[in-house]
């Protein structure tokens, strides 16, 4: 056999090996590690003078609470913002883009952004992705022609409603909606029924727990009401608190080791001290 | 229960499209359905393309709400270009075009209809597979199987516009008595060489069919006004 002139690798290509192992794991039931979601209730209501969001705060991975204090209200413009479910990494990465987006286009164009602007943005990303983006939105905000409220879901289809849940609470926060919603509600009464939509979801869905967020857009204001309820307060509280001086931990016994002599000199024979 | 609410968002629905004397009638209910859960009971279904032309909308809503925006924006650059309103039958063809180009992405069957001048009042068909068929009435959506027979039996050439209108909210609401998909309001869009004429009938203002009860609206108005006896099942 004539030997090669040019040195190659003893073997070319690509290695399988993985795709063989990931096979045999997955036959064996090992099941890859869940993204992080947010088993979430979020909603949204139009009222007399703008639009109040709301979220409770709950980020979980598979059955495990990884946050208890998450933020869901995202910010898209000063006057527009969007609460978010699904996968976090999803949720937070379609927002962040639009908003840089609104941005620039607020720079070109020296005005206040619209909120349909903001939609058409989201819908269509989502759309072209096929719902591979889990993001399901409450997008909320008040521009030059009035309030408006829009859901947004992962294929990209979008509606507009005078008040909407989404999320794995969206059924529990909606039975207060339907039944407790009126037009041209005041600004307490909608912070009102939005927290109690919230918190129907946090204590009635698995998916949404802890504190209740809102945030209040009118024509010239936004308030981020963050932690505006806190329904699970610590139950476990020390009444010592968990912060201690220096030197307060309590000696219950000493016992003093006397370290013993570990060297032992030998004697070499024939062996002469080195010498220079 | 397993309401599936990951399922993507569409329209189990009815939708109908009738010519009359002189114009069309469009009409559609107003569900949203993710999997088992209503996501919108008030939906818009016939969305607006250009001043005399609307589209009815079944199947994907994110598919469907697609299609329609790229149309709208098609019609309207024509509009200027042209310096005229655009046809119903251009309007359709743009539809066709979208939906049998992309037939192995999109799920949406529409009803196009509208006026204008040189053909009067049209109603075109564009099922799933993105061909054309130009009917005088059109029905769609899941919905629609159940009104086959019902518009072979009713429908009649020469109506007038109100009884169109009346054929076109009686059939909606045949529907959504036996098409679980399908329920909430019926929306009409009335369209001839006067103009646009839009109309709601609310859920509890429609006719009542076989088996269906007066609305209540509490357990005790249905023990007040019935005699005291065992309930019927």
């Amino acid at each position: 056999m004539a030997q090669s002139a040019i040195e190659v690798p003893p073997k070319g290509g690509f290695n399988f090996d993985l795709c063989v192992r990931n096979d045999m794991l997955t036959k064996k039931g090992v099941q890859l590690p869940s993204y992080r979601k947010t088993g979430t209730t979020i909603v949204g209501l139009v009222y007399k003078d703008g639009v109040v969001l709301g979220a409770d705060t709950r980020a979980t991975e598979g059955p495990i609470v990884c946050d208890k204090n998450c933020e869901k209200i995202h910010y898209m413009a000063p006057n527009i913002y969007c609460c978010g479910a699904g996968t976090a990494a999803d949720t937070e990465a379609v927002t962040d883009m639009v908003s840089s987006q609104l941005n620039l286009h607020r720079y070109a164009t020296g005005r206040q952004s619209r909120v349909v602007t903001a939609l058409t943005l989201l819908k269509t990303h989502l759309f072209s992705y096929q719902g591979h983006v889990s993001a399901a939105l409450v997008l909320g905000g008040v521009d030059v022609t009035g309030p408006h409220l829009h859901t947004i879901y992962p294929h990209g289809s979008t509606d507009s409603l005078p008040y909407a849940t989404m999320g794995s609470g969206s059924l529990a926060a909606m039975a207060m909606f339907e039944s407790q919603y009126r037009e041209g509600m005041t600004r307490e009464e909608g912070i009102h029924l939005v927290s109690e939509a919230i918190r129907s979801g946090i204590f009635n869905d698995l998916g949404s727990g802890s504190n209740v967020d809102v945030c209040v857009i009118t024509k010239d204001k936004t308030e981020y009401l963050r932690n505006h309820m806190l329904p699970n307060p610590r139950t476990y509280v020390s009444t010592r608190g968990f912060s201690f001086a220096k030197g307060q931990t309590e000696v219950l016994s000493t016992k003093i080791k006397q370290l013993r002599e570990r060297v032992v000199e030998v004697a070499v024979e024939g062996a002469d001290a080195m010498e220079e | 229960m397993d309401l599936n609410l990951n399922a993507p968002h569409s329209m189990g629905t009815t939708i109908v499209g009738v010519t009359y004397d002189g114009g069309v009638v469009l009409g559609a209910d107003s569900r949203t359905s993710t999997g088992m859960y209503v996501a919108n009971r008030a939906s818009d279904k016939i969305t607006q393309l250009t001043d005399n032309v609307y589209l009815c909308r079944s199947g994907s809503a994110a598919d469907s709400q697609v299609v329609s925006d790229y149309v709208r924006h098609f019609l309207h650059q024509q509009t200027i270009q042209q310096g005229q309103p655009a046809t119903t039958k251009v309007a359709a063809n743009l539809i066709r075009l979208l939906a049998y180009g992309n037939k192995n992405s999109l799920q949406t069957g529409m009803i196009v209809g509208g006026w204008d001048k040189y053909e009067g009042g049209k109603i075109y068909g564009v099922p799933l597979g993105g061909t054309i068929v130009e009917q005088p009435f059109a029905i769609g959506g899941s919905g629609s199987s159940y009104l086959y027979g019902f518009f072979d039996q009713a429908w009649r050439d020469g109506m007038t516009k109100d009884e169109a209108e009346k054929l076109v909210v009686k059939a909606v609401s045949l529907a959504i008595a036996r098409d679980g998909a399908s329920g909430g309001v019926v929306r009409t869009v009335i369209i001839n060489s006067e103009g646009v004429t839009r109309n709601f009938y609310a859920g509890d203002t429609l006719p009542l069919w076989h088996e269906e009860l007066e609305p209540q609206n509490s357990l005790l108005d249905i023990l007040a006004s019935a005699p005291a006896e065992p309930m019927r099942i």
